[in-house]
């Protein structure tokens, strides 16, 4: 390869990694710093975090949106990964010509978009009293089409002789997914944690239909609160978007290797 | 569970035990995904306010078309999708083919600042873009400083800049993220074929069209569907980064058919009736990539 043209790759790739980079890297500077000081243009770490933090504190209940979006997307990561492997598993080690007939009915369902169904989902969940609990917001988003997928997708790798040597020593089906499947599948879990914690946690739109109270609201929807007014305080502002974003960026770079073989792995 | 019992054979069994592991995952997507959507079809159909729906024909999708904010909004997310998803994959298959090159230094660091954006939630990525792009964001002081701008431009106000800093928005959050699936795409593509070509005297351009892009072409088609499918389902940065406007200039459909549903008057005959005609589109979109992905085989 040409000097110029390495040259050229580089730039393009330094040019990229700031652009992509930059925009977070002011969200932390903005957080340290005061708001005045951010609209002046200051890029540099400060010392009004704390002031800053207090400020955050004393208009909206971040500890009460913290815990409320830790305990949906944990609830729901938990019960989604079991139900979805389940499933997975399944439809390749139990698979004939209806459970496949069924898993792409179930694949058409990755194609209706979520506005498709919110309306009804409302209805039916005001109607049995769901609105503003946990159940409420976890039910809609428990199976998907793309975690039965990835699981089917790993199960086909898992040997049939070691299904058939734990038959004959007598272990019950359940006990062979649990005892056998699950320890040795600990990279496609830690993928699929990685993916439906994140859209959980994530998720706007459904919560902000169904979570009508206060005491309910996850944190990206206290962030997208603060934004109403006509001032804006940056450095708070910044802050609790820094909040909203921390536990998804901890998860995402202890499992960054997973999270890029999970999004890929179950269309491989 | 016993050993099998003489009644039931062992192939029986295995199959109830299937039907026993798969039924809850496809019940809740019964359940949750296509009943609520049976029931949007025929609550499209019918006009009222709560538990007062009567049936009214096809008003609410004769409505939709003279509805001129639902137009725009139609025209918003079409102007999204053709500018943004392609610039998008282009680029995210030039920074893939660039970052599988073996010899590149510091290839792991390049990655992982690329795909940096993907830790963000949509409403925080929303949220800082809106505060970079304000009156007086970092954006404006550092084009003023640079005297590129005589006084601060207001990009959320004027709706060609409001669109444009959304599409700028959806590239750096997403552009990372496909670039991993065409990144795990080229490694099952042998590097040798790549090494032949060099030895051949195929420039790196050659090699990206006679190469990388056909192989690629199962990848290539599978993000377009998605981003396709993600970009007619907006809702996160029209809601927070522009809020739709300025007047409903940079609104999304889902963000409409959402004020349409719980912050006017609610009205959900008429939003089932817009949410069903995302869904048809959805349907031709993913049917149209498919068939054109099938003909160039």
């Amino acid at each position: 390869m040409t000097k110029g043209r390495k040259f050229a790759m580089y730039l393009f790739l330094c040019i990229m990694s700031f652009i992509s980079v930059f925009p977070l890297y002011w969200m932390v500077s903005a957080a340290t710093n005061k708001s005045v000081d951010v609209t002046r243009g200051r890029l540099i770490p400060g010392t009004y975090l704390i002031e800053n933090f207090k400020n955050l504190i004393a208009s909206q209940n971040i500890g009460r949106a913290l815990g409320n979006s830790f305990k949906y997307a944990i609830i729901l990561t938990i019960i989604s990964l079991i139900i979805c492997s389940l499933a997975g598993y399944g439809f390749e080690i139990f698979h004939d010509k209806a459970k496949d007939a069924v898993m792409s009915v179930i694949l058409l369902a990755m194609m209706v978009p979520f506005v498709a169904t919110l309306i009804p989902l409302f209805q039916m969940f005001s109607k049995v009293g769901w609105l503003n609990s946990t159940i409420g917001f976890i039910l809609p988003t428990i199976s998907t089409p793309f975690l039965i997928m990835m699981f089917r997708q790993s199960a086909r790798s898992f040997p049939h002789d070691i299904i058939e040597a734990a038959r004959i020593d007598g272990l019950s089906e359940i006990r062979i997914f649990f005892q056998m499947f699950i320890p040795t599948m600990k990279s496609t879990y830690a993928a699929a944690m990685t993916i439906t914690f994140m859209n959980a946690w994530n998720n706007y739109l459904w919560p902000k239909v169904i979570m009508t109270d206060e005491k309910s609201m996850t944190m990206p929807m206290v962030v997208a609160n603060l934004t109403q007014g006509y001032v804006t305080d940056y450095g708070m502002l910044m802050l609790a978007v820094l909040i909203c974003t921390l536990p998804t960026a901890i998860v995402f770079f202890c499992l960054q290797k997973s999270f890029a073989e999970g999004i890929t792995g179950a269309v491989k | 569970m016993s050993k099998p019992s003489k009644k039931m054979s062992l192939d029986k069994k295995h199959n109830l035990t299937g039907w026993a592991f798969l039924t809850p995952a496809a019940l809740l997507i019964l359940v949750m995904s296509f009943v609520p959507m049976v029931k949007a079809l025929i609550l499209s159909f019918q006009t009222g306010v709560g538990a007062a729906m009567k049936p009214c024909g096809i008003a609410n999708y004769s409505r939709m078309f003279k509805d001129t904010v639902f137009m725009q909004s139609v025209k918003n997310t079409f102007f999204y999708l053709i500018i943004q998803v392609p610039i998008m994959l282009v680029l995210a298959l030039i920074l893939a083919s660039i970052l599988n090159n073996r010899n590149l230094r510091f290839k792991g660091l390049f990655r992982t600042m690329i795909f940096l954006p993907c830790a963000t939630s949509l409403v925080a990525y929303a949220t800082i873009f809106r505060s970079l792009f304000a009156n007086n964001g970092i954006i404006n002081l550092a084009l003023t400083k640079l005297g590129i701008l005589d006084a601060p431009y207001s990009f959320l106000t004027h709706p060609t800049s409001a669109k444009i800093v959304i599409i700028i928005g959806l590239l750096w959050r997403w552009t990372g993220y496909n670039m991993v699936f065409y990144l795990s795409g080229l490694q099952n593509i042998e590097y040798s074929v790549y090494e032949a070509a060099k030895i051949d005297g195929a420039s790196p351009i050659q090699t990206f069209f006679k190469i990388t892009v056909p192989l690629l072409k199962p990848t290539i088609l599978l993000t377009a569907i998605m981003s396709t499918n993600g970009t007619l389902q907006l809702f996160d940065e029209s809601v927070n980064l522009t809020d739709g406007g300025p007047a409903n200039a940079s609104i999304t459909m889902s963000h409409y058919i959402y004020n349409m549903s719980f912050k006017y008057v609610p009205n959900f005959g008429y939003a089932a009736a817009m949410s069903f005609f995302i869904l048809i589109l959805v349907a031709i979109l993913a049917f149209i990539q498919m068939k054109v992905g099938d003909k160039r085989d």
